[in-house]
């Protein structure tokens, strides 16, 4: 059996105490960094890139991938704790997981979102270590067409974020892409809609339009209501773990996450969000008429995080094996490698095999020392939750404004989430949902750059996205999505 | 003309209008190519219509379906989105000219007054706390370069 005694060699060189140390403090800096809001895994790894160049080249990557873990942890507490979601994948977190908080069960939100993460990144390891090669064939499936189908298929599905009106979940979409679209355009490298201001010409970030729309939003709209009905977090907290109710209904969303997010994974650059996304809906679809989803359901919280962080983790058999980063966390970890003299791609696996399954063993290691971490971190952060509203969003402010600053070094991210936090103040008061819009904002120019190159490839034709069983499925699946639910709703 | 649905009306409204000027402003702007050769302007033209004509059918439809709970938009919560709003955009021209040292306590004191229940002590108190947090974290900790 080769992936055992590649394994075995993985861990020989990840538990030795001297890499143990570094998955550690990686896990450590990385959690306490990525609780911040605004600073994102992307953020925590940049900033603590020049503590790679003392470190030997394994070490530096397992603190690496200790820091990446723990950020993104981090994110999924924000996201829990105050609703501002410190990542893409963490927006699908903050709407059940933040609801909970609100109950007074942030304790087994944040429990199941790290056992649950646990779990699925054991299982993708395992993963990378059977099948990194016949799954990175998959990828190679993957045209530009084909990605055009399952990004549209992706945002469709999102649909099931919101418990609303279909049509109006569609319409935030794209009102998302529209957003998405304030950019350079990358083809012909005109400038859009940036209005002649500079700081647009990249579009806007991520973290601003976040911020803006859950963060400040949300401040202003707990503010609006009256002092008595606005108790944003109710004083009666009950336990700080899970119960065994809860572990029955997590633990199948859990399996379901996994599988989902170990397959949706090995797609370079979506893998991760999407996964999010679609176990969500999966879980919604899933438990029927019984689920409590937006209002506080469990699964919602143990569904999509475990499915990121499969996804986080099988994201590394792209990379690993043709050399495409899956995304900017990925790429910032093929310059650590650089750094240290190592040139990413497929023949690392057969000239550097202790790095290569050392560094995928460490990343279980990470994983593993979140948990350990992070149990008893949660009774800290309950206890923060217990600070009255009025002393405590001063506070988030605070940390926003910091963080919203510190991403340029330039005011202008402040400016532009003020703008985004009063018209997110005004989607809750027309009940739209900001959820898909964020999810549109991520995979606009992901869509549109595919789109483009598959028409130009097939010389302008649109039937070039049915002519393959793969795309065309995908668009067939997509139309059903929108289909089946209205036509239930006709009846 | 009678709205059944205020909330999904406005919607409506909204979605009708960006759709509206980024169709008509990527048709002023940008180049729209064609199938074959798609310009900076195919994409955003299209999200554009569609944009429209979805909007337009939320508008229609909120003229004649009422869905529970939703109808009224209710009155809007002036105080804290003005106040908060300006104490953030205060933040942001305080910043780069004073430093956080001014900008962080002028942050928290602004942002209290969103409440009525403000009591200049406890303001106060919280103020300095979170100034000294976060120059511990953000300046000391994790050396950002923030004017000072």
């Amino acid at each position: 059996m080769d992936f055992i005694s590649n394994l075995v060699l993985g861990f020989s060189v990840a538990l030795t105490v001297q890499n143990l140390a570094y998955a550690f403090l990686g896990a450590l800096i990385g959690t306490l960094v990525g609780v911040l809001p605004g600073l994102g895994p992307l953020a925590t790894m940049a900033m603590l890139m020049p503590t790679v160049y003392m470190l030997d080249a394994t070490a530096a990557l397992i603190m690496l991938a200790g820091i990446y873990y723990g950020a993104q942890y981090g994110g999924s507490t924000t996201a829990i704790l105050i609703n501002v979601p410190g990542e893409s994948s963490s927006v699908v977190t903050a709407i059940d997981g933040y609801e909970m908080a609100r109950q007074g069960r942030a304790g087994p939100a944040l429990a199941v979102a790290a056992l649950g993460s646990f779990f699925a990144g054991c299982v993708g390891t395992l993963v990378i270590a059977i099948f990194a090669k016949p799954l990175s064939l998959v990828a190679l499936e993957f045209g530009a067409r084909e990605y055009s189908s399952l990004l549209v298929f992706g945002l469709v599905g999102s649909v099931s974020l919101a418990s609303g009106s279909i049509v109006k979940a569609i319409c935030m979409i794209i009102l998302g892409l529209v957003l998405g679209q304030i950019d350079t355009d990358l083809i012909s490298g005109t400038p859009r809609f940036t209005f002649g201001i500079d700081q647009l010409s990249d579009g806007i970030d991520f973290v601003v339009l976040a911020m803006g729309l859950f963060g400040l939003g949300e401040i202003i709209a707990n503010l609006g209501e009256s002092a008595e009905k606005r108790e944003v977090f109710t004083r009666n907290v009950r336990g700080l773990w899970p119960t065994k109710e809860d572990f029955k209904a997590a633990y199948p969303a859990v399996l379901r996450g996994t599988a989902l997010g170990s397959a949706l994974g090995v797609l370079p650059g979506a893998g991760a969000v999407l996964s999010s996304f679609a176990a969500y809906g999966l879980e919604k679809k899933v438990a029927g008429d019984s689920g409590r989803f937006g209002k506080g359901d469990i699964r919602g919280v143990a569904g999509p995080e475990s499915a990121n962080n499969a996804a986080a983790q099988t994201s590394f058999i792209p990379m690993l094996s043709l050399g495409l980063p899956s995304g900017p966390v990925m790429a910032l970890m093929i310059g650590a490698m650089t750094i240290k003299g190592i040139q990413p791609g497929p023949q690392v696996m057969s000239s550097n095999p202790s790095l290569f399954w050392g560094f995928i063993a460490s990343m279980w290691v990470g994983n593993m020392m979140l948990v350990v971490l992070n149990l008893p971190l949660i009774g800290i952060w309950i206890k923060l939750l217990t600070v009255p509203y009025r002393l405590l969003f001063p506070a988030i402010l605070s940390f926003c404004c910091i963080g919203l600053y510190s991403l340029n070094n330039d005011t202008f991210g402040i400016y532009v989430a003020v703008l985004f936090g009063v018209l997110g103040y005004l989607f809750r008061k027309l009940s739209c949902e900001p959820a898909p819009l964020l999810l549109g904002f991520v995979l606009g120019p992901m869509i549109e750059e595919n789109l483009r190159r598959a028409l130009l490839l097939s010389g302008g034709d649109w039937l070039t996205f049915v002519s393959t069983p793969l795309s065309g499925g995908l668009l067939l699946a997509a139309l059903l999505l929108v289909l089946v639910p209205t036509m239930a709703r006709m009846r | 003309m009678l709205i059944a649905s205020q909330r999904d009306f406005w919607s409506g409204v909204l979605f009708v209008t960006v759709g509206f000027l980024c169709a008509g402003s990527t048709l002023l702007l940008y180049k729209l190519g064609s199938a074959a050769d798609p310009g900076p302007g195919y994409f955003p033209f299209g999200l554009g219509l569609l944009l429209t004509l979805l909007g337009s059918v939320v508008l229609l439809r909120s003229l004649r379906h009422p869905r529970v709970d939703t109808e009224v938009v209710g009155s809007v919560a002036w105080r804290p989105l003005i106040v908060i709003s300006s104490a953030v955009l205060m933040f942001g021209l305080l910043l780069p000219r004073l430093g956080l040292s001014t900008a962080l306590p002028v942050l928290v004191i602004l942002s209290s007054l969103a409440t009525e229940e403000f009591h200049w002590k406890e303001v106060l108190l919280n103020a300095v706390a979170l100034t000294a947090l976060c120059f511990g974290i953000f300046i000391w900790g994790l050396n950002l370069t923030l004017p000072r």
